[in-house]
């Protein structure tokens, strides 16, 4: 199989490592080659933080390159935006339609850009936007935005459900599993 | 069993296959999790040092005493820690001992972008480089039974792509390796006399561990269908190749960088028609193989900055590679900013308040120099705040006192800000220091050092008293502050500024992410008490925006520290009641 590749982009402290975390877990019990880059230290304080997800027969490189990535996670509006360049011409932009602004926003130095799903749209992106934040705290916590995007990135992915679901078992701690749990379904069925 | 595991992950596993029983390291992205993990293993001893000097030292000390030891540090702390590196590649090892130096290609959080392969050449220490998580476990068990074999410390070079990539590994059982100490003044006490038996045994093994790299199969040829063309990589460079070539071209890949094989690369160099070195930063490879007389491109091709990736190699080859679309708009930086209910907030805003010269250092606080706060003049390397003062007010000859500080982090001091202070005592300027204390080692992730009380694993360990310590030194006027409290930081900082000895003001409240600590309730703002001064804007507080016109509250990422509050004139931030 061909190297599919799944861009994770948010804020730093939005939990991105989970997801790809679970993701990682998800794909070694299938099989395949995998390699996930992360980012630690400086750029997790608040800035913009991108992890790559790597899988298929044989995965060399470790990130994901401008035009390569199948589909880009995006924990937050702006950060979709940043990382269009990197999709592959008929890949999938996942977004969480919540606004963080960023330093140069709320100094006055920069203005967060209006109406950005549309102007995404219009590029010809495939795209998908909705408040999964609303959802997590629907299911018990806005922690579980990442939860949320993984049930909806998991409409596109041919594992089942129960897959999904021990994976989840396997990286969120046991006392939030529940909460994880529906957090996911309500990606899932978004 | 396969499991996915980060490249420091793996090391650590290599370590406890390996049988290491002794670590000791400081913490430095991206190399701080070898050690954390390394710390699970009840085989192991792991601790974290004061510095990384202090580290490698206490290393060297356990292989001598016949334990397999190890000390992780990232780039920069290799240069800390130079001063044993050398001289241990002269002593060797009794049981093996491995030293894993991390690189930071693009700095994605370093000062600088050296490229440690250098150290190697200088110091004389063979080291081996990695090019994925599995290579990361079985080389660091190699590392040891090569260190014993060839009784030498091994380097073992990580880098940010290797050490924080996770990819498929399969696991080993550990082995036990003990060794008994065996007095030895010749191989072991480096005074001149004996050194100079020494180095030619170095010279010695040099050639040794050359003759083992020609068939050591960490370095091999892989084969291709075109021979116009040979690569010769390591590392991550490898990977961004093969992503790019596969199987097309041969390519020589290196395990072991220092030293490198002669003959190897002369008979590969015999099987091209071109030969091309990939490698990120320095021409490391290509200047060996210039040496051997080699004809080879390297960095004519490839940058010396920054980090490759497979579209760099691609493009420079006469691949056209893909780009995805760009929106019109001016997408704005999101950097990283100092966390709401930050403690280093309010003392940075003080500085800023009194326009001082700030000498910064290293860690969470020299975000303090990004706007609107951008209150640090400088930052150098771990402890050169208060050194740095030093010089600077000794140089300005009085002028500069009252208006220049040095600001530095409670590990940061206790890793080299101590000796820069008893400087300042001992050759008497007139310089104002301030400890940010915020009780942990922030930056690299929360981990334990001398002045929290506790240890690697978690549990009570002797705290260093930091108003002791000073006093100790020869500082007579040592002050705490609350950094929450604006009027107290403004009132020491300035009374401190004014005296005419050396001070240092303690600002003391622990790290916001730090589990233990209990928020307020969030701030929030009365829209009509609101005059859209903007006077809260300029502590660039993540949870504060404006929002037509008014200043809000995120109440989602406010702990209610307050300091915008103290900032307002009108009243109009307040703690929300009940």
């Amino acid at each position: 199989m061909k190297t599919k590749n799944v861009m994770i982009v948010g804020v730093g402290g939005q939990g991105s490592l989970l997801a790809s975390k679970l993701l990682g877990k998800l794909l070694l019990t299938k099989g395949y080659d995998i390699k996930v880059s992360e980012v630690h230290g400086m750029s997790q304080r608040g800035g913009s933080v991108v992890t790559y997800v790597r899988f298929g027969d044989k995965v060399y490189s470790p990130v994901i390159d401008k035009g390569e990535a199948d589909f880009i996670i995006s924990f937050e509006m702006l950060e979709a935006a940043r990382y269009t360049e990197y999709l592959k011409p008929d890949g999938k932009i996942i977004t969480n339609t919540q606004q963080i602004n960023p330093m140069p926003v709320i100094t006055g130095a920069a203005e967060y850009p209006e109406n950005l799903a549309e102007k995404i749209k219009a590029k010809g992106i495939d795209l998908i936007a909705f408040d999964a934040l609303k959802l997590a705290e629907e299911a018990g916590s806005s922690k579980a935005v990442n939860i949320v995007l993984m049930g909806m990135l998991s409409k596109f992915f041919d594992f089942t459900e129960e897959e999904w679901q021990n994976a989840i078992e396997t990286s969120v701690p046991p006392k939030f599993l529940e909460l994880n749990k529906k957090a996911f379904k309500l990606g899932a069925n978004a | 069993m396969k499991k996915l595991m980060l490249g420091n992950e793996a090391l650590a596993r290599g370590l406890y296959e390996g049988g290491c029983s002794f670590v000791s390291s400081y913490p430095g992205t991206p190399s701080t999790e070898i050690t954390e993990f390394a710390a699970k293993y009840e085989d192991i001893y792991a601790e974290w040092a004061p510095n990384e000097k202090v580290a490698m030292e206490s290393a060297f000390g356990a292989c001598l005493s016949g334990k397999r030891s190890f000390c992780g540090m990232k780039h920069v702390g290799l240069n800390v820690a130079a001063d044993p590196l050398f001289t241990i590649s002269y002593t060797g090892v009794n049981a093996g001992m491995v030293i894993a130096v991390a690189d930071d290609p693009a700095m994605h959080s370093s000062q600088n972008e050296q490229d440690s392969r250098h150290y190697a050449k200088a110091s004389k220490m063979p080291m081996l480089e990695p090019s994925d998580s599995m290579e990361a476990l079985e080389m660091t068990k190699l590392a040891f039974e090569l260190s014993e074999k060839f009784d030498t410390p091994f380097l073992l070079k990580m880098c940010t792509r290797i050490a924080h990539s996770q990819s498929v590994v399969e696991t080993g059982e550990r082995v036990e390796v003990s060794k008994t100490y065996e007095k030895n003044p010749q191989k072991y006490i480096m005074m001149p006399g004996n050194a100079k038996l020494r180095h030619p045994i170095v010279e010695e093994r040099t050639r040794a561990l050359v003759e083992y790299a020609e068939t050591a199969t960490i370095n091999r040829v892989e084969k291709g269908e075109d021979s116009s063309i040979g690569f010769i990589t390591s590392s991550t460079s490898y990977q961004y190749l093969k992503e790019v070539f596969g199987d097309k071209y041969p390519v020589l890949k290196l395990g072991m960088i220092y030293p490198m094989p002669e003959k190897l690369l002369k008979d590969f160099a015999n099987s091209v028609d071109r030969l091309v070195v990939v490698e990120e930063l320095d021409g490391f490879i290509e200047d060996h193989c210039n040496n051997l007389g080699l004809n080879v491109e390297g960095k004519e091709i490839f940058s010396l900055i920054d980090e490759l990736s497979q579209n760099k190699v691609a493009e420079k080859f006469g691949f056209e590679t893909l780009c995805g679309a760009k929106l019109e708009d001016n997408i704005p930086n999101r950097p990283p900013v100092m966390c709401a209910g930050c403690p280093h907030r309010g003392l940075f805003y003080t500085l800023a308040k009194n326009k001082l010269t700030v000498m910064g250092d290293i860690g969470c606080y020299t975000l303090g120099a990004v706007p609107p706060l951008a209150a640090i003049d400088t930052t150098i390397c771990m402890g050169a705040s208060i050194s740095g003062l030093h010089g600077f007010n000794k140089a300005n000859g009085g002028e500069s006192d009252s208006k220049t500080v040095a600001v530095i982090g409670d590990s940061t001091f206790m890793h080299s800000g101590m000796t820069g202070l008893v400087n300042i005592a001992y050759n008497s300027s007139n310089s104002t220091v301030i400890i940010l204390d915020n009780s942990i080692t922030g930056m690299t992730g929360h981990q334990q050092n001398p002045t929290t009380g506790f240890n690697l694993k978690g549990d009570p360990a002797s705290k260093i008293d930091l108003e002791a310590l000073c006093k100790a030194v020869g500082i007579a006027r040592v002050r705490v502050v609350d950094p929450y409290n604006l009027a107290e930081c403004d009132k020491v900082i300035k009374e401190e500024l004014a005296v005419s000895e050396p001070s240092v003001i303690i600002s003391r409240r622990p790290c916001a992410l730090l589990k233990y600590v209990k928020y307020s309730k969030p701030l929030v703002v009365d829209p009509d008490k609101c005059k859209s001064c903007k006077m809260c804007m300029k502590i660039g507080c993540p949870a504060i925006s404006m929002k037509n016109g008014k200043a809000v509250v995120d109440n989602t990422l406010c702990t209610g520290c307050g300091v915008c509050g103290q900032l307002c004139k009108f009243d109009a931030l307040k703690a929300e009641e009940d």
